[in-house]
């Protein structure tokens, strides 16, 4: 079961030229060049501050590059077909239901394919028996997973992770590598920042690793663990602290 | 879920709404009358039966005298019903009224404490019991509104010489009711019509310490609003009305209005 | 004579007509103005939250200051448009429950406008990426913050009706307190009290006071159980 557009015109790769981001003249990510090519998995890793979040709201199209710029294959607009989920994600104050239909409903799709797609949904992620609860009383672990649940139900072609499962149990991280594991599995390109080393090593294909806001590294996963170019990425593997 | 679909919606029917509440398919006319003659009750006595007799209904806002002129010169009201004769005169010879019409009169009293420290009990007339009070500094509450009852008790003052001022002298600029709670409060004596005064209750202290002078006698007229100012004016049916009070109906009708078994108002038609 | 608890006790068992009526005025007056304020209020507090304008915060301050306007400020610029020798004086609208409408939708558009503005503000500052991610732009974020504020809107709903269903000088100044066809509760108050009868006054405000009572236990219930159930 795979979630097909109606029109699947690829909006990857998504190339990155020269892009960057400055605020009041000061650059909080400069001169990043990458190519997203379709399918792949690409960890985005880095300390603190080095730019991992703002790096994927530039991608998601939140907000706007200052400098350089950012070109899907479908053109320079904000690409429909994608989606992210945040460290913290927002449900909207109503069921869980209602949280899946919300997206849906903003695209305009009509009501019966709403309620087909829901349903799907539910059922694909075991959701049905928390169908009717309010979203805001789930637990930290169910909200994640509605959250990238109401993702799935998107039918993004690429899925933006913002540090997924940093707020969560080890169970719940679990169940969330294994979902972002099945959706990489169907086909969508996934963008995911982590801390977290083991789900790195778990689940990437491909690493970005920022520093003080430049890419300095972009390789194989298994290539950048097995030996990073870098001083910084050593470091940073070795868990020292690198500003 | 609230989507900009359905506000508008429910705005467009609110407004509807409102749009729709005047329609009213009852005959009326707006008599802008003073608060004594409401207070007292008297208008709730006398209009269901002209409404009975006519059909039509008399809607009464109540006001202080000047401000009852004032909605009859905006064209406000219909009619008007109030009782200060030179401003009376002066609004229909200024156009905003039609012909004045005497309708009835009732008298002001001066109330208060029954202990009388001012001593006016004695008084001769009313000027030297206004000029005792000032004379004792004892309280006294004024309405301070420019009502027909404020522009009487004024008339009193340059009456008996006195310019009335200091802290004795409490300007409510309020209704003659709320006027009358101060007084009952304080206590303080208080020039008001008898009307308002019987169907008082919450008197205290209060008594009435002087009575009977013939200045005292408090004159209403009535006015049709003149229909060549404003156009919309219910001409036809306010003449009705006048024609009825200050007929031999209505004017028995005015005098068959009592409050504990007491006359408040005596007609005066008669007396044009 | 009965003490004013005695009074309305009897008022209301005995149903008086009189009294039904303005009861039914007050509420049929109050609640239309606070249907329309919200009407017109909460798109327009939610629009001033996310809109961007020069001049945004001077329309806050203004709306701010406008939470107190005083009723008989409110009524006199009513009365002022709606005499006939005012703008809108042929519609032939002073001294009829409309006008009473007016003024007091006046008096609660601010507060409307002002809550509204500052519980959506707080909630677009918490899910303004969520719902771009979503594909939902400002204007399709109106009604979704709206709705995900509606406990909080609520009290500002209710602070409008208080204000409103509380209020004697604009309904005074617009309505006249004509028998029988513009007398509020509070207008009744007021005349009762120039009449002397404190013991009915009390009573009009034993009812006044039960009845704003009864609805905010109501709505404080019903916020109770949404948040209960709602998170």
């Amino acid at each position: 079961m795979k979630p097909v557009r109606d029109s699947p015109a690829s909006i990857l790769p998504l190339a990155l030229d020269g892009m960057g981001y400055a605020v009041a003249g000061k650059p909080l990510l400069s001169d990043i060049t990458l190519r997203i090519e379709t399918g792949r998995r690409l960890i985005v890793m880095g300390a603190n501050g080095a730019g991992k979040s703002l790096f994927l709201r530039l991608c998601h199209g939140l907000i706007d590059p200052t400098t350089g710029r950012r070109l899907w294959a479908s053109g320079e607009g904000r690409a429909e077909a994608q989606a992210m989920v945040f460290q913290r994600p927002v449900l909207l104050r109503r069921s869980v239901a209602a949280n899946l239909d919300y997206p849906l409903a903003l695209e305009g799709l009509p009501r019966a394919v709403r309620r087909e797609t829901v349903a799907r949904t539910l059922d694909r992620f075991g959701l049905n028996a928390l169908a009717e609860r309010p979203a805001r009383l789930l637990s930290g672990g169910e909200q994640q997973r509605l959250a990238l649940a109401r993702a799935w139900a998107m039918r993004p072609q690429v899925l933006f992770l913002d540090e997924p499962s940093s707020a969560l149990d080890p169970s719940a991280t679990k169940i969330i590598e294994e979902m972002v594991a099945q959706f990489s599995s169907e086909g969508i390109t996934i963008v995911m920042t982590t801390h977290n080393l083991g789900q790195a090593r778990r689940l990437g294909e491909q690493v970005a690793f920022l520093h003080r806001g430049r890419l300095i590294e972009h390789r194989p996963a298994a290539e950048f663990f097995a030996g990073p170019q870098t001083p910084e990425a050593r470091a940073f593997l070795a868990g020292d602290l690198i500003w | 879920m609230i989507h900009t679909r359905r506000i508008i919606p429910s705005a467009a029917s609110g407004l509807a709404l409102i749009a729709a509440l005047p329609a009213s398919a009852q005959e009326f006319i707006t008599v802008a009358s003073t608060t004594s003659t409401e207070n007292s009750g008297l208008f709730g006595h006398i209009l269901p039966m002209f409404q009975e007799e006519t059909g039509i209904e008399v809607r009464v806002v109540s006001q202080g005298t000047g401000q009852a002129l004032e909605t009859g010169r905006r064209g406000d009201a219909d009619v008007v019903c109030v009782h200060a004769r030179a401003q009376e005169e002066a609004f229909v010879s200024d156009g905003y009224g039609v012909q004045r019409f005497n309708v009835m009169y009732n008298d002001f009293v001066i109330v208060g404490p029954n202990d009388d420290p001012a001593g006016l009990r004695d008084a001769s007339d009313a000027a030297s019991a206004m000029a005792a009070i000032a004379g004792a500094e004892a309280s006294f509450a004024s309405r301070g509104d420019d009502s027909g009852t404020h522009v009487a008790e004024m008339n009193l003052w340059t009456a008996a010489g006195v310019e009335p001022s200091g802290t004795w002298y409490l300007s409510t600029g309020s209704g003659m009711g709320a006027t009358l709670n101060t007084a009952a409060q304080v206590p303080a004596y208080a020039l008001t019509d008898r009307g308002t005064w019987l169907s008082f209750e919450n008197r205290g202290d209060l008594e009435i310490v002087f009575e009977g002078d013939e200045v005292l006698f408090n004159t209403y007229g009535i006015i049709l609003v003149n229909p060549e100012r404003h156009s919309h004016v219910k001409a036809e049916q306010g003449q009705a009305f006048i024609d009825w009070i200050i007929s031999d109906d209505g004017q028995a009708a005015i005098s068959s209005f009592t409050v504990g078994g007491e006359q408040l108002f005596f007609p005066s038609a008669a007396s044009q | 004579m009965d003490g004013p608890f005695v009074i309305a006790f009897r008022l209301i068992a005995s149903g008086d007509p009189a009294l039904m009526q303005i009861i039914g005025l007050s509420l049929r007056v109050t609640l239309t103005a606070v249907l329309i304020a919200c009407a017109v209020g909460l798109p327009l507090g939610a629009a001033l939250a996310l809109a961007r304008f020069a001049g945004r915060g001077a329309v806050i301050v203004v709306f701010n200051a406008l939470m107190g306007l005083p009723p008989v400020v409110a009524g006199l610029i009513v009365y002022l448009m709606l005499s006939r020798s005012g703008p809108f004086g042929s519609l032939a609208l002073l001294f009829t429950p409309t006008a009473m409408i007016i003024a007091q939708t006046l008096l609660i558009l601010p507060i409307v406008i002002s809550l509204t503005r500052s519980v959506v503000e707080d909630l677009w500052a918490e899910y303004r990426e969520q719902l771009l991610s979503l594909g939902a732009g400002r204007l399709r974020a109106v009604p979704t913050l709206l709705w995900d504020g509606r406990v909080s809107l609520l009290t500002g709903v209710l602070a409008g009706f208080g204000r409103a269903s509380a209020e004697v000088g604009a309904v005074l100044i617009v309505g006249g307190n004509i028998a029988g066809h513009t007398r509020t509760m509070t207008t009744a108050i007021t005349l009762e009290t120039a009449r002397g009868q404190l013991g009915l006054a009390v009573a009009l405000g034993i009812i006044l006071l039960t009845l704003t009572l009864t609805l905010n236990a109501a709505a404080w219930g019903a916020g109770q159980w949404a948040r209960g159930r709602l998170g």
